[in-house]
């Protein structure tokens, strides 16, 4: 099976002559669905440039995205705009829910500007909402919901319908550590059902989640951690564990 | 860690015999503490000695007795339970040292020397999280021990990007070039001697 999202020799430079910025060099990144990966690095390693590539909000300088099989480079702008509404999810720091709509007007909204009528697009996001542990927070306004519960919403929103990718960027910078926690459970869960999962951050608690660390630094990926081995490699000899 | 203070706590609740203590402990402590009935046995004999638990039985630590704490004991588990454990670092924290060192060794690239210790550490955390994902909302204690394993590698993982982010603040230099500055009073940072 191909990968959901692969990245290949992926460059972007920002500017050009003495203002030349080089975001990524020639970064290889392959994401299985299933998977949960984190991307690790400091501000300006070029974490939030790959994340926007990946879900085709930018453009490469040079390098190919390859999303569910298609080459971006390959697809008119239109076929572009439709891969990205419907297979692509992101997760903002800020959870970036919009304001005048209730929970499940938020998550079914993305469904229903790709055609899907109302009440379809409303039942597939009660459902969601349902699974997320929200569904009686559903005709609630983000200004009702807590930060953490506003997270949820996002994520839900993230994964309805089809989407098979989900881009996260610090989902958990706003919330405190047990809501960020509940965050990561939800977006492991989301790839245990199959979705692939990228979330960048520079925070090793939130990237440890993860099934694999990327780590990048200055526009490269210098590094990555191997598969757990399970958790028994941490108890001491002779623990029950 | 202190397994005399741990079992004075579990008689605060009640008389208890050596084996059901073990059981106890290992529970309370999320079962990553192993703990041998020797170890208890002999650690509830010097209790008995300096009068902090007595013994209902016929005398002497085997399984038929059952064990009390006494008031002197009670005075001392909750002296120790407020007590702040020693904050002072290690002597010689071995990474901080292998850093320093790090930086005078000619050929060593320092951005890649981190970056292995930060691997292994977060691969450790990610075994930690695994662990964790997988407790059940019941096992509180396990959680707790696993946090705060979590919290302690993080802050590792912290120190590792701070020296780099740091380093790179730098003017190149060459090992040959020695200590940038010589420290011109012997201070002292936590108790350790500069």
């Amino acid at each position: 099976m191909s990968p959901a999202v692969e990245l290949r020799q992926v460059s972007k430079v920002h500017g050009s002559g003495p203002t030349e910025v080089h975001a990524l060099r020639e970064v290889d990144l392959s994401v299985r669905s299933g998977e949960l990966v984190a991307v690790m690095g400091p501000s300006g390693s070029g974490k939030s440039t790959l994340l926007t590539i990946a879900g085709t909000l930018e453009e490469p300088t040079s390098g190919d995205v390859i999303i569910a099989g298609h080459q971006l480079s390959r697809l008119s702008r239109n076929d572009r705009a439709r891969l990205r509404r419907r297979s692509i999810g992101y997760v903002f720091q800020d959870f970036n829910l919009l304001a005048g709509l209730t929970a499940v007007e938020n998550v079914s909204l993305p469904l229903e500007l790709d055609g899907v009528r109302a009440k379809v697009a409303q039942a597939a996001a009660m459902e969601v909402l349902a699974k997320l542990g929200l569904a009686e927070r559903a005709t609630r306004y983000p200004d009702e919901l807590s930060g953490g519960e506003s997270q949820r919403v996002a994520i839900a929103r993230a994964v309805v319908g089809e989407r098979r990718l989900l881009l996260a960027d610090e989902p958990t910078g706003a919330l405190d550590s047990l809501s960020g926690e509940a965050v990561m459970r939800l977006l492991r869960l989301a790839s245990r059902d199959g979705v692939a999962g990228v979330v960048v951050t520079h925070d090793a608690q939130l990237a440890s989640w993860a099934d694999r660390v990327v780590f990048l630094r200055d526009g490269r990926v210098v590094d990555q951690t191997a598969p757990s081995p399970g958790p028994e490699s941490l108890l001491a000899p002779g623990a029950k564990r | 860690m202190s397994i005399r203070h741990a079992l004075l706590a579990l008689l605060s609740e009640g008389p208890k015999y050596g084996l059901q203590l073990r059981q106890e402990f290992e529970s309370r402590t999320g079962e990553v503490w192993p703990l041998n009935v020797g170890q208890v046995y002999t650690t509830l004999q010097r209790l008995e000695r300096d009068g902090l638990v007595e013994s209902e039985g016929s005398g002497g630590a085997g399984p038929q007795n059952a064990f009390t704490i006494t008031s002197t004991g009670s005075d001392e588990l909750n002296v120790w339970l407020r007590t702040p454990p020693d904050v002072v670092p290690p002597p010689r924290d071995e990474l901080v040292i292998k850093v320093l060192v790090a930086m005078r060794v000619p050929g060593v690239n320092l951005p890649d020397l981190l970056q292995a210790h930060r691997r292994h550490l977060v691969q450790a955390m990610q075994e930690y999280t695994h662990l964790k994902s997988d407790i059940a909302e019941g096992e509180v204690e396990l959680s707790l021990v696993v946090d705060s394993e979590l919290f302690r590698i993080e802050a590792i993982v912290r120190w590792l990007d701070t020296t780099e982010a740091r380093l790179k603040r730098l003017p190149a230099r060459t090992a040959s070039q020695g200590p940038t500055a010589t420290p011109r009073v012997h201070r002292k940072i936590a108790g350790v001697r500069r």
